[in-house]
């Protein structure tokens, strides 16, 4: 399953309650705010490890750029991708839960 | 004083708010903004929205020194819990015409403690 | 509303201003200038340029204080007062040249 996360992790639960949900094998995309989970030395770059276990994490490359960041703040091992690269993982995940 | 929580470009909250500042500022009000929790957000630099089809409205919190508005607050804690600095935030300066034109950052830093006791000494604070 | 240059039709909000600024070219200025019976000479282009510009890097139309003040430092004092600005454009500084400048109306413009 393709879960995407376009919430700020310090305003919602939704990213702790996703990575709690999620089965082995998923991929948890990062989209609009929810790319602010993603960044380096924050209070969530454990529950990320964590997730990476057994998930794979994305994030959307043009939401990070839209808030100054690059692949450079975010944690090592997340994925940055393109728009063409969010239409190709929604074609290998069948089902997508919208966080 | 101004009371910005929101990050930008996710929801419409730090747009809409950054719009009445500058009416506020306009009208010769005398305003002050404070940047709390994902708030800090909004002074990011480098934010180019080129990619997501949205109006880049970050270049507009350069001109608040043109407005008036000089004293921008932002909560320490706010920042370390985000893992950024102040040196991660877009460098915004005024002129000060009391002290011969010199060039001082709008921006303040401010620890949580410290902004409670400011909130107490406003007359009016409106949150976004 | 909506109005045509060259033979091209553009539109407008109720007040006049242009609804895409991707749109504006100096013809158009030049047009809805014509409209309220401007003539647009080198003084008032230097400011409708000038608001162009400002526009590029801060994002916003620049409210009439504002303006007149950094008109006074990019092209000097002479120029940076209410009175040569209103002469220029009577109906106010900032709402006319902003118009014609195609930028939205000025932030805390009534």
């Amino acid at each position: 399953m393709l879960h995407t996360v376009n919430k700020s992790p310090y305003q919602s639960d939704a990213l702790t309650t996703c990575f709690g949900l999620a089965q082995p094998g998923s991929a948890v995309l990062l989209i609009e705010d929810g790319i602010y989970g993603a960044m380096n030395n924050t209070k969530f770059s454990t529950a990320i490890v964590i997730a990476q276990q057994c998930c794979t994490i994305y994030v959307l490359e043009p939401d990070l750029q839209a808030r100054g960041f690059d692949s450079d703040c975010i944690m090592n091992a997340i994925q940055t991708i393109d728009y063409d690269g969010f239409v190709s993982l929604a074609e290998t995940y069948s089902v997508v839960q919208a966080w | 004083m101004y009371v910005n929580r929101s990050a930008p470009h996710g929801t419409i909250y730090a747009h809409e708010g950054l719009e009445v500042v500058l009416v506020g500022a306009a009208f010769d009000q005398e305003v002050s903004m404070a940047f709390v929790g994902d708030g800090v957000f909004q002074l990011k630099q480098a934010q180019d929205t080129s990619g997501i089809g949205t109006k880049n409205f970050a270049g507009a919190y350069r001109a608040l020194a043109d407005y008036d508005v000089t004293r921008l607050y932002v909560e320490t804690e706010s920042l370390e819990e985000r893992g950024l600095t102040v040196g991660d935030l877009m460098p915004l300066t005024y002129e000060d015409d009391e002290d011969d034109d010199q060039e001082k950052s709008s921006i303040t830093l401010i620890d949580r403690a410290s902004l409670g006791q400011l909130f107490e000494a406003q007359d009016v604070i409106l949150n976004f | 509303m909506s109005f045509d240059v060259n033979g091209r039709s553009y539109e407008t909000d109720e007040e006049g201003y242009l609804a895409d600024l991707s749109e504006w070219s100096s013809d158009v200025a030049g047009h809805m200038a014509e409209l309220d019976d401007c003539d647009l000479t080198d003084s008032h282009w230097e400011v409708i340029n000038f608001l162009r510009e400002y526009y590029e890097e801060y994002q916003i139309a620049p409210a009439v204080r504002v303006l007149t003040k950094a008109i006074g430092k990019r092209l000097g004092k002479e120029k940076g007062n209410s009175k040569y600005l209103y002469e220029l454009f009577p109906y106010g500084p900032a709402k006319q040249a902003c118009k014609y400048a195609g930028l939205p109306k000025p932030t805390g413009c009534v």
